[in-house]
């Protein structure tokens, strides 16, 4: 999704950081820190739960908590936002710590959003003035009841590492004041440092969650034992929209530590003392599916029809110049289909929840994306006004969009189950090949391009035609559409930076009964395939070398797109020759405000690409923590990689999913990781996402590389079950 | 690319569904003949893929009547028992364990390893794999009754005809192999040509 | 009944028989640095440490495990541990963290059997090992780091 920061929604959430510091800082700052993911069990349900309502918070031993708005799951948002509030806070980074906020659309709405939800790599973006905003005004609280306890002016007070200074000689950790500090006004207008003034911005902070997720201790909604807890696991159909005809339980009853053994409109749900009990049982079920509802499509003649679809107009999504390139004399006219199936996110943790229902109110606790359309999938499932439910946001164990449900598909199941339960604990729990098989996939889409090159060997027309189904369709987000468009369905097939002469995107919609969802990067998982894949072969047939070919496509304004790519250029040493055994290949993607330009090494090892270095530019803006972002290009360069080179859902016979587990949806393995370097363009412009843009870059790159040392073309993917043509 | 490897695997793989016949039913124009023929019949054994994908002659075990590469990837290591923290047993345990979560099983027996590579099968034909049961110098020092016993009575070759939820067993039974292997052994040990 | 040491203590366990290590250590022993990812022996995340070797917690029944000597991720300690914890620290390894205490003991092991491995000895003991971040360059650089302070 593309979703733009604006002024006014900065200027919207500063009213509400007010209350925000406001509210938590009366009473609470010397409690116990706010339920959050840090927290091992949540807490016994209480009758009225009382939000914490806070941004920061200051413990009586200095210690400086930051309540993240956004989820964590490793793209490093606690980290990010933690050191947003330090850095305006003048905090030691050994005082912080971080917690996830509670879902709270008002309080922690994504100011990129207007309701709580971590996705579009926006987290640090919109975060960037709020929490920092956060850290200015707690200080200058602090600062000012100093200034009254000690009786000096605040002025010569000095705030550094976490130290309350004046030169007088008297000295202070925050926790001495924070009670005091929390009765003063909130200041209208903190002074933000300006950014010479920056101490932790643009340093490698270590990771606030790195101790924890190293020696084991990091708790996930898995590891939350609510007393009593019912553990469930759900037999579901083996066709999308197929409902339950009949089943036997007879058998699945008799496992000792079997409860009950309930349908539910996904399956047939077994509730049992613990996991095992569930498993076992599950197995031994008998179910009857009807299919009459379902979606009994093979995937082969799903992706049939969208190469049909994409092989009419469709719908302009963009249009410049005019298209007579592709008829002027002496023209050559280039075509290629491609065809990109469904993808799984397939995270490491598979969806899981704990959910306690109580009379008249419930809560719930797991890793969810948009917590405020959980928490009203809940409240209405349950019955319940939406105050009275509770959704407490754990860490999770990966998501790639997988937990960024705008049908609250999860958090209704999660109500459903303690519907059909009653009061009491559940923890319902997935297994992978319910991950595997169940749906919300990155679309099957097929673009269908032409190119147009003159007898000078310059691209003078450009037409991509893209047939895929929409993920914001029928959901909650449905509203972001606008005149029927999905722009997530072709994001990064338009305002392309080269100058093609003749441009012209369009779309065409599918309609299956097969879920789907972003997954991360969305749109560009695919278009910036396409598109980098073509535009390589474009300058190929033009006898152009790819890196000075798209250097000299780009738009006289494209110039941050110029840096990466000549940036990446020089790390990688870039020649444009096949050496000895390898070869190289490169591509340029942004994606969500982030400009990434990738190069890569690979070898022949009996027909399989084996992919030995890869290199990296990218501008995300200033760089808040240079080792996150390198994370995050060197994590979504083998994500991506993963990707191309392995993966896809396939439908068989009725539709069934025909994969299952990691053996037959296969995941890059260590000794499939290239080694990554990462170059990081200085930049004073607004910081940008680093989650996804390091993953649209990657395919193309291997693609066109591929093609270089072999001469195939990839047509299809994933690139190991689909030779390439040549 | 893995397709056509996976087509060209399934094409060398010898055919899965086989009776095993009695050697009461095999002949031969003379005992060296029939011995030889004997051994072809325990072919049907030899070359089934749960024996072989464990007898790799390059690189580490397959998986599968398909006989792809095993998933993890797999290395032979020093002691055809997997790599330095990724060895054989780090996954297979001492029976087979059916799935809790869907249909197979992750094979095991104790002990669980490769075959050592001069008994490395894959690829080979059956006058080679007969040649290196025969010899001591490739099969572990065993003569001919050491072989017997190990066809008719060893726990890791039966298993090729108990290997668990979803797969496919050896055609007949070890006791089976093991009559036939001293038919085998009475006629002369005859291999078959080329 | 089973009776098994587990992390140093000795347990006797009054489960199904047929339950998998992996449930008994998390839902019975509440020790949940053990992860469950795949049930299937593919991703590596409930690695724990039977008898001084790695092994797949899902695949292995309690049953199978009398008199066994279980260590999971809680209970590790020693040189090599030691240092993979130090090396995973000093470069910031996980990003989700769900199955960092799987490459954590996987790592730990090699270690202990090979303690200067090669990037080759690296891919093959990790690789069976899933990591769905693709932590795996800092992982291999972590493993390389490690084992030079063991050498110290």
């Amino acid at each position: 999704m593309t979703i733009a920061t604006s002024r006014r929604g900065f200027l919207g959430a500063t009213s509400g950081l007010m209350i925000a510091l406001a509210l938590p800082l009366k009473g609470r700052a010397q409690d116990a820190p706010p339920q959050g993911a840090e927290q091992a069990v949540p807490p016994a349900l209480a009758p009225a739960p009382v939000p914490p309502n806070a941004f920061v918070h200051i413990a009586p031993d200095d210690t400086v908590t930051v309540i993240v708005k956004h989820i964590e799951f490793g793209q490093g948002p606690l980290t990010g936002l933690a050191t947003l509030v330090a850095e305006e806070l003048d905090a030691d980074w050994a005082q912080v710590r971080g917690a996830l906020a509670h879902a709270d659309d008002t309080l922690y709405a994504n100011l990129a959003f207007g309701m709580q939800g971590t996705g579009g790599s926006t987290a640090l973006g919109n975060s960037f003035l709020q929490m920092r905003g956060a850290g200015a005004a707690m200080r200058q609280m602090l600062v000012e009841t100093a200034a009254e306890a000690w009786g000096v002016p605040a002025a010569e007070i000095t705030v550094a590492k976490g130290r309350i200074t004046h030169p007088s000689g008297k000295e202070s950790g925050f926790g001495a004041f924070a009670e005091a500090a929390a009765q003063r006004p909130v200041p209208d207008n903190p002074t933000l440092k300006t950014s010479d003034q920056w101490v932790l911005i643009g340093t490698d902070l270590p990771k606030l969650d790195t101790a924890s997720k190293t020696d084991g201790t990091a708790m996930f909604t898995l590891d939350q034992f609510p007393e009593g807890a019912q553990v469930v696991v759900i037999e579901r159909p083996t066709s999308f929209g197929a409902t339950v005809a009949s089943y036997d339980d007879a058998e699945a009853a008799k496992v000792a530590g079997v409860r009950a053994i309930r349908p539910l409109p996904q399956g047939v749900a077994v509730y049992a003392d613990n996991t095992f009990a569930a498993l076992k049982a599950r197995k031994a079920l008998k179910v009857e599916w009807d299919l009459s509802a379902a979606e009994t499509r093979t995937s082969q003649q799903i992706m049939a029809e969208a190469s049909a679809a994409a092989r009419e107009a469709g719908r302009t999504v963009e249009e410049t110049g005019d298209l007579s390139g592709f008829d002027a004399p002496g023209a050559t006219v280039i075509e290629a289909e491609y065809q990109f199936p469904y993808l799984a996110h397939a995270p490491m943790e598979t969806l899981d929840g704990v959910v306690t229902l109580a009379e008249g109110s419930a809560e719930a606790s797991y890793g969810c994306q948009f917590p405020g359309i959980d928490r009203a999938a809940l409240a209405k499932t349950l019955g319940l006004p939406m105050e009275s439910v509770r959704v407490n946001v754990l860490l999770a164990g990966g998501s790639f969009g997988r937990r960024a449900q705008g049908t609250a598909h999860f958090a209704t199941e999660l109500a459903e189950v303690a519907k059909a339960g009653g009061p009491g604990s559940y923890k319902l729990m997935w297994t992978r090949e319910d991950d595997i098989r169940g749906g919300y996939y990155r679309p099957l889409s097929v673009h269908r391009m032409r190119g147009a090159i003159d007898a000078e060997g310059r691209i003078t027309a450009w037409e991509n035609v893209i047939a895929n189904q929409s993920i914001m369709a029928g959901t909650a987000m449905e509203a972001m559409m606008k005149d029927g468009l999905d722009s997530s369905s072709y994001e990064g097939s338009i305002g392309l930076p080269y100058d093609f002469g003749g441009f012209r995107a369009a779309w065409r919609q599918l309609k299956t009964g097969v879920p789907v969802l972003w997954w991360r990067s969305v749109g560009s998982t695919h278009t910036a395939l396409a598109t980098e894949m073509f535009v390589d072969e474009l300058l190929e047939a033009a006898g152009k070398d790819p890196v000075q070919g798209r250097l000299d496509l780009l738009k006289p304004d494209a110039a941050r797109e110029r840096a990466v790519i000549e940036a990446v250029r020089d790390l990688a040493g870039w020649t444009g020759k096949v050496q000895g055994d390898k070869g190289y290949g490169m591509a340029f993607a942004k994606s969500f405000g982030t400009y990434v330009a990738q190069i890569v090494e690979l070898e022949n090892r009996d027909g399989r690409p084996q992919v030995t270095r890869a290199w990296c530019a990218v501008d995300c803006g200033i760089p808040v923590n240079p080792n996150i972002i390198r994370a995050q290009m060197e994590g979504g360069i083998g994500f991506g990689l993963g990707a191309i080179l392995h993966s896809q859902i396939t439908l068989g016979e009725n539709g069934a999913v025909q994969e299952s587990n990691y053996d037959d949806y296969p995941s890059l393995r260590i000794h499939e990781m290239p080694q990554v370097e990462v170059t990081i363009i200085k930049s004073d412009a607004d910081p940008t996402g680093v989650g996804e843009p390091g993953v649209p870059p990657i395919g193309p790159a291997v693609a066109n590389a591929w093609r270089a040392l072999t001469g195939q073309k990839t047509r299809a993917l994933p690139m190991l079950q689909n030779p390439g043509v040549v | 690319m893995l397709r056509m490897t996976l087509m060209a695997a399934v094409l060398a793989a010898p055919a899965v569904a086989q009776e095993l016949r009695a050697p009461d039913q095999i002949t031969g124009a003379n005992d060296a003949a029939r011995s030889a023929a004997l051994f072809t019949e325990m072919g049907k054994v030899l070359q089934h893929p749960r024996c072989l994908n464990c007898h790799p002659v390059t690189g580490g075990p397959t998986q599968g009547d398909d006989m792809h590469p095993h998933n993890p990837p797999i290395v032979r290591g020093e002691a055809d028992f997997g790599a330095a923290g990724l060895n054989c047993n780090s996954c297979h345990g001492t029976e087979n364990i059916p799935y809790l979560t869907r249909t197979g099983s992750i094979p095991g027996h104790d002990p669980w390893q490769l075959a050592p590579v001069s008994m490395g099968w894959q690829g080979r034909s059956l006058a080679e794999i007969c040649a290196q049961i025969k010899d001591p110098a490739r099969n572990g020092g065993k003569d001919l009754a050491a072989i017997l016993d190990h066809h008719a009575r060893d726990g890791l070759v039966g298993w090729g005809w108990a290997p668990g939820e979803g797969r496919t067993p050896a055609p007949g039974s070890q006791q089976l192999f093991g009559e036939l292997t001293r038919a085998w052994i009475d006629t002369g040990a005859v291999c078959p040509a080329g | 009944m089973t009776t098994l040491t587990i992390n140093g203590a000795e347990r006797t366990l009054d489960v199904d028989p047929d339950t998998p290590l992996l449930w008994v250590l998390r839902d019975e022993l509440r020790l949940t640095g053990t992860k469950f990812g795949c049930g299937v022996a593919q991703c590596g995340a409930c690695t724990v440490m039977l008898n001084g070797m790695p092994r797949r917690a899902c695949v292995t029944p309690i049953r199978t495990l009398a008199g066994a000597d279980v260590t999971t991720i809680e209970g590790m300690s020693g040189r090599e541990y030691d240092a993979v914890q130090a090396a995973w620290r000093a470069l910031d390894v996980p990003q989700c963290g769900w199955c960092q205490s799987g490459q954590v003991m996987s790592a730990t092991m090699l270690l202990q059997q090979l303690p200067a491995p090669t990037d080759q000895q690296i891919d093959e003991a990790m690789a069976g090992n899933i990591c769905r971040c693709a932590t795996y360059h800092r992982i291999r650089t972590a493993i390389h780091d490690a084992a030079r302070t063991l050498e110290g």
